[in-house]
């Protein structure tokens, strides 16, 4: 089990999070022209990396925030958290 | 009744406790502190099953987790387990045993036959035979495999037993309290770091209960038992005993089994049987000590037939011998060790010594003691059946390959020892490579990948100087970057007798002519002919010869078979064993029951059971519960001998010529605040938002960013800035987190706040054409006409002294209302509505009914909304605004969703008017036609219709309303049934939605 730390939080149990995919996925703005192609790359295509992925995780039983986990999907070692409203490197 | 193997003083059991139990339904005692296999030792029985594959004779081989024959069938406090290890279970009173994998009985076993036939069942046997023909699979195969697989007979009963989870953090987890174990737990805990110690033997000390050394002087027991009594008093240290740590997972997690009470013969009812802990250890100490290693021989499995560590514990710990003319065979200094503790009981043992002769401590003082060494000796092979009863021992030439002089002498046990295994399971499953370690022949951990410390034997260091040394600097130095703290310790002084260097030899060759089995492993049956087999065919990688001969698998996980494996496989293929690499370690280190892994989660604890305010009174006016996710809601409320059937039809029915109230406090419900809502409500809803009034409600579709409906509900503007959004009650939980995705991530400019307020309030409808006549006699201070309070209306007002919201919605489709009182409020709200409503025909009505209504109504719900459809497919595209964005608005457009034949919403009807048609069923043209038989749609609600008394059905079909008026089939393959049905829409009654608004 994860021992995900929670920028909120502190350190807590993978038990109380939920995975949320890819963080870098950015979708199209509201009220803005998209085209069909970058529409469907934001819906459906995702990389699958073996190694370090930025990605969102829910704090579902605890604060309830979405955040940043930086994680390497092979190991398991995870480098970073951080709000979304901040960067990973 | 004597036990003639039972020393007369030796042994830490409690000679004042006789404990009964039977064996094969024979009748025997033991005494408290013994294993089963202790006990049975000293009874001297020695055959307590029969092997996997060839069914032969089989004894016990160690004295703990290492054993690989010795599982038994076991019953004890009202159950029944299979494969309870010998040596691990502790004696209690009334315990029954039992042999397992024979018949009739272990002594005469028909399957021994395989052993005869041991030609035809070489490695990869089942591979090679069950392979054609592939019609014999079935029939004749499979059951043929099935009979033959596993050991034990697992109960079908219930378990009555309790299990527990525990979770637990702490600065320093040590695994084990041998040496090594002890000191670096004292020294970390002397730091003031929170230490839990666990020791998997009911004992604490590991080898200093049965090593012939002093510390300090005291002897090694003596000082463990002082340790142990330092570390219980201080309140920063656990210490527990028959807890076998047994997983090493990501991020320093460790799982402890612990078994709490298998040994008690009473207990309080609310002590568990076993309990699983979940350790998140800032530093791990691995302590796990080492395993000894057998030596190879002809017929090596007979029973009588040892570890030579496990004989001396037997002695040592148990007071039990296990034979009393012992034949030590060994390549190392150790099993002198077991040699001079028979003596020391007046038993004369012989020692085979695979070394050319030569001089240590042990040796000197083996041939002192006037002890019968035979030097470049060993056993080829042993005689007896059930029972070791001589042997035929061998001179060894120089090359080890070839013998001088050959002799038969009498015994009753042989002890062999092939030197020492350190037991690097947790390790490696924290992610350590491990690294090759010459000097012991075995592997060892190499860098840290986590933050696992091996120390003494598990390490590889087996002198108990260096053991102790490791021990109390580890502790010490791990504990003190946590503490802070570091207090001296000094070391203490040691007595302990110097081993010699081992011999590396582990197999004992065959003199011509000769042709016993070898094992390797004994669980598993695989000998060394199985892994000249797997070689000679071609298997290489060491993983494959595993799967290949099932070396190293099943429940003892190779503890005494991996390296004469992978020595065995580097001897053939000319490599060192740090070529062939090893095999993984995978958790657990030992079998754990599947009760301890479920814990408490099980009957009314698998989840919790979410009740509403209402509950209580649903039970006392007999309602028939059904589950809503964690909810429990009313399905109908039972009338005397009333069916599910009847009673659903007799609510329904009142609903459409009377009033119903239904318990609809389930319904998710989300506060959203915020200057910014209406905005926010406008994106997640594909119909606009920005100009619904305050006091008013809106039915709102919310969709996926794939085009796919998610959801759908009413939200109403409370006040300004302030909604109250509904959603499903199986979606509530989704529906927050998406909300919360993208106000948190997407949208963070918008000044919105969402929260669950579920179970804040309590709901209850009132739907019915007397519904508002109810409702003027709830609220008589309160207008609730259709003009001062219209459909999609809503108003707060006082409920008998209680605030409450007043929603006029409906799911029903008639005239309706639904309540909200605070949650305390809910039994209030609903007896009072009871009350009230005698004069109007008013009854509850449960989800049965509550479908029945939307069904005929053609209102869409969640087997329709399942994943699949977009607004379109269910007639919800007049909610789908063209001007603005919304979430999913771009997927809409994509070609499959727009092609004409897209299934799509409709009703059905039988075409007799009576058969009702089971959801799920398949649409199709021709019942008769040739499988796979095209299909046209699904079946996705079914109901009575109270209105027009017959069948009726929501189905998702192709080319949807233009097949309005046609004919099909709807065939339910597991209900056995085929319905001609007749297409119609999927609003069967009051298409027009008056009712709703009048």
């Amino acid at each position: 089990m994860l021992y995900i730390k929670c920028p909120y939080c502190g350190l807590r149990a993978q038990k109380e999070f939920s995975y949320g995919g890819d963080a870098t996925v950015k979708r199209p703005n509201i009220n803005e022209e998209v085209s069909s192609e970058d529409w469907d790359n934001f819906v459906y295509m995702r990389k699958s990396p073996r190694g370090k992925h930025i990605e969102l995780w829910q704090h579902i039983a605890g604060c309830r925030q979405w955040i940043k986990v930086q994680r390497d999907t092979a190991t398991h070692e995870i480098f970073q958290t951080a709000k979304v409203t901040e960067e990973i490197r | 009744m004597s036990q003639p193997f039972r020393l007369n003083k030796e042994g830490l059991i409690n000679r004042n406790k006789k404990i009964s139990f039977t064996f094969n339904g024979k009748k025997l005692f033991g005494y408290e502190g013994d294993t089963i296999a202790s006990a049975l030792i000293a009874n001297g029985i020695h055959l307590v099953g029969r092997s996997f594959k060839y069914h032969r004779p089989r004894g016990f081989f160690g004295a703990g987790v290492e054993e690989p024959n010795a599982k038994l069938q076991v019953e004890f406090n009202g159950h029944s387990e299979p494969n309870v290890n010998a040596t691990e279970m502790e004696l209690i009173e009334g315990l029954s045993a039992t042999s397992q994998n024979c018949w009739p009985s272990v002594n005469f076993d028909i399957g021994a036959i395989n052993n005869f036939l041991k030609m035809f069942f070489p490695a990869g046997f089942y591979y090679k035979t069950f392979m054609w023909p592939k019609s014999f699979w079935y029939k004749i195969y499979e059951p043929f495999i099935r009979k033959a697989a596993g050991l034990g007979v697992a109960s079908i009963e219930k378990d009555k037993e309790r299990y527990e989870h525990k979770f637990e953090y702490c600065d320093l987890l040590v695994t084990g309290s041998g040496p090594s174990g002890l000191a670096s737990a004292y020294a970390a805990a002397k730091n003031g770091a929170k230490v839990i110690l666990a020791e998997d033997k009911p004992r604490f000390g590991g080898t200093l209960l049965t090593d012939d050394v002093s510390i300090d002087n005291l002897s090694g027991k003596d000082w463990a038992e002082k340790i142990i009594t330092e570390l219980k008093s201080m309140p920063n240290v656990t210490v527990k005993n028959r807890s076998q740590v047994f997983g090493y997972y990501d991020h320093n997690m460790l799982v402890m089994f612990e078994r709490v009470s298998d040994h008690l013969e009473k207990k309080s009812k609310f002590t568990p049987r076993q309990r699983l802990w979940y350790i998140r250890a800032k530093e791990t100490i691995l302590s796990t000590g080492s395993i000894e290693r057998p030596i190879v021989f002809g017929n090596n499995d007979t029973p009588g037939i040892f570890l030579s560590a496990a004989a001396k514990e037997y002695m040592k710990v148990y007071g039990v011998l296990v034979g009393k003319k012992p034949l030590i065979f060994t390549n190392n200094d150790s099993a002198y060790e077991t040699a001079l503790e028979f003596k020391k009981n007046n038993v004369e043992p012989i020692i085979l010594d695979t070394r050319e002769e030569h001089s240590s401590e042990l040796i000197d003082e083996a041939k002192s003691k006037g002890i019968d060494i035979r030097f470049s000796h060993g056993v080829i092979v042993a005689n007896g059946y059930k029972k070791v009863k001589s042997a035929k021992i061998g001179k060894l030439n120089k090359d080890k390959n070839s013998f001088g002089k050959i002799e038969t002498v009498d015994c009753d046990c042989i002890c062999v020892s092939g030197f020492w295994t350190p037991s690097v399971h947790l390790a490696s499953q924290s992610g350590n490579k491990l690294k090759y370690e010459e000097k012991i022949d075995a592997f060892i951990p190499d860098k840290k990948k986590q933050h696992e410390t091996s120390v003494g034997a598990a390490n590889g260091s087996f002198t108990l100087e260096e053991s102790l040394k490791h021990g109390f600097e580890n502790g010490s130095n791990l504990s003190a970057k946590i503490t802070e703290t570091k207090t001296e310790i000094s070391i203490p002084n040691v007595n302990e007798k110097k081993y010699g260097a081992h011999d590396k030899f582990w197999c004992m060759p065959l003199p011509k002519n000769e042709n016993p089995k070898r094992f390797v492993d004994f669980q598993n049956d695989v000998s060394v002919s199985d892994i000249e087999i797997a070689l000679r065919e071609g298997y290489r990688s060491i993983e494959h010869v595993k799967r290949y001969t099932t070396l190293g698998m099943a429940t003892d996980q190779g503890r005494t078979s991996n390296l004469n494996g992978l020595q065995l496989v580097s001897n053939i293929e000319n490599k060192i064993v740090p070529e062939v690499g090893h095999t993984t370690f995978r958790p657990p280190f030992t079998p754990i029951t599947i009760g301890t892994i479920v814990g408490r989660e099980v009957g009314m604890e698998y989840m919790p059971t979410r009740k509403t305010p209402m509950h209580e009174w649903h039970e006392k006016n007999n309602a028939v519960f059904v589950d809503a996710g964690a909810w429990k809601r009313p399905r109908y409320y039972k009338l005397g001998s009333e069916t599910l059937f009847e009673a659903s039809k007799r609510e329904a029915k009142n609903v459409r010529e009377n009033v119903g109230i239904c318990d609809v406090t389930t319904l998710g419900k989300i506060d959203i605040k915020g200057p910014d809502a209406a905005e926010f409500l406008n994106r997640v809803y594909t119909n606009a938002w920005m100009k619904l009034p305050v006091g008013k409600a809106r039915y709102g579709l919310m969709l996926r960013e794939d085009g796919i409906v998610m959801d759908d509900g009413t939200t109403t503007r409370i006040s300004e800035n302030h909604y109250h959004m509904t959603t499903t009650t199986a979606q509530a939980a989704n529906v927050l987190s998406h909300l919360e995705y993208y106000l948190q991530i997407v949208w963070p400019e918008l000044n919105v706040n969402v929260v669950s307020t579920t179970e804040q309030w309590a709901g209850a409808a009132i739907a019915g054409p007397k519904s508002r006549d109810m409702l003027s006699k709830l609220y008589p201070d309160l207008d609730v006409s259709n003009e001062a309070l219209p459909f999609m209306g809503y108003k707060e007002a006082e409920f008998f002294g209680v605030p409450s919201r007043i929603f006029r919605i409906s799911f029903s489709g008639e005239l309706a209302y639904e309540i909200n009182v605070k949650s305390d409020h809910g039994m209030f709200m609903w007896e009072k509505m009871m009350e009230v409503g005698k004069d109007f025909g008013n009854q509850p009505y449960g989800t049965e009914a509550l479908s029945t209504l939307r069904i005929e109504m053609g209102h869409v719900a969640g087997p329709e909304l399942d994943g699949r459809t977009i607004p379109s497919d269910v007639s919800l595209n007049g909610l789908v605004s063209k001007k603005k964005d919304f979430i999913g608005k771009n997927s809409l457009g994509r070609e499959a969703f727009n092609v004409e034949s897209r299934q799509k919403i409709v009703g059905l009807i039988p075409i007799d008017r009576k058969s009702s048609i089971p959801e799920g069923s398949h649409i199709v043209q021709d019942q008769n036609a040739k499988l796979p038989n095209p299909k046209l749609g699904h079946v996705s609600s079914s109901c009575w219709s109270v209105e027009n008394n017959n069948p009726f059905s929501l189905a998702i079909m192709k080319d949807g309303k233009n097949m309005i008026g046609k004919k099909f089939f709807a065939v339910s393959p597991l209900k056995n049934k085929s319905i001609e049905v007749e297409v119609i829409s999927s609003h069967y009654v009051d298409p027009e939605g008056k009712r709703v608004r009048s």
